[in-house]
């Protein structure tokens, strides 16, 4: 499964996405690629991830893909990201 | 091996004032100035991406991470730590307001993932980001980051 943690400039908030959404794949037992992405590239990568993880105002800019866009809220809230990923995955 | 985030911070200013989440940024901006990491410009470049993209780096209750993409105004790379004496609104709606902003300045995108790994670590620990919180002093606030890391040893 290929998953793409976005953020506006692809060093900061997308990495941590990341390192949180691996933390709880390997949890889950769910094997998945996670790549860090800023809008641009992930523009091209969501068309071909299954999953796509960022935050409210950036899914806006994002628009339309047809990945799976899932909000997160508190990056840093390993519940909330591993309720949302169950939801999407199943 | 983790790395103690204390070492990793250019600057670290507790209870300091800002009027708006732009000079919330300034300082942080500051901070990366003083340390060596970065120049003004910088700064001014941290204050775009929230224009251009909207308040998402506000990740977490309370917390903004300040930054832009490598520029030639990242000299080193590294990361400032203010905490605010009175939260201010970034206009971010699941985590406003804000009472902690970091500031992160990177020369690429590989070379800080050590550094992002130990933030990950304290962020994601919350009776650390309490202790963090109610820090009145930087040392205080090395304290307690240097106890993360000795923990996770």
């Amino acid at each position: 499964m290929k998953i793409v943690a976005v953020c506006g400039m692809g060093i900061g908030t997308s990495v941590l996405l990341k390192m949180n959404a691996e933390k709880v794949l390997a949890k889950l037992g769910i094997d998945a690629d996670v790549e860090a992405a800023d809008m641009g590239v992930a523009r091209g990568a969501a068309q071909t991830a299954e999953i796509v993880l960022t935050s409210e105002e950036l899914a806006e800019e994002l628009g339309d893909v047809p990945a799976e866009v899932i909000i997160i809220n508190n990056f840093f809230d390993l519940e909330e990201i591993t309720e949302k990923l169950t939801a999407a995955v199943e | 091996m983790a790395l103690n985030l204390a070492e990793a911070l250019s600057s670290i200013e507790t209870r300091a004032e800002a009027a708006d989440w732009r000079a919330a940024i300034r300082l942080a901006g500051a901070g990366l100035v003083a340390g060596g990491a970065t120049t003004d410009a910088y700064t001014d470049e941290m204050i775009d991406a929230v224009e251009k993209h909207g308040p998402y780096i506000v990740i977490a209750p309370g917390v903004a991470l300040a930054h832009s993409r490598p520029s030639p105004a990242v000299l080193t790379g590294g990361l400032s730590w203010v905490s605010l004496a009175t939260p201010v609104e970034f206009g971010n709606k699941a985590n406003d307001p804000v009472t902690l902003v970091i500031g992160l300045a990177a020369k690429d995108h590989d070379a800080h993932l050590q550094v992002m790994r130990a933030l990950a670590g304290v962020l994601s620990d919350g009776p650390a980001m309490k202790r963090l919180a109610v820090a009145d002093t930087a040392d205080e606030v090395r304290a307690v980051l240097g106890d993360l890391a000795a923990a996770a040893a």
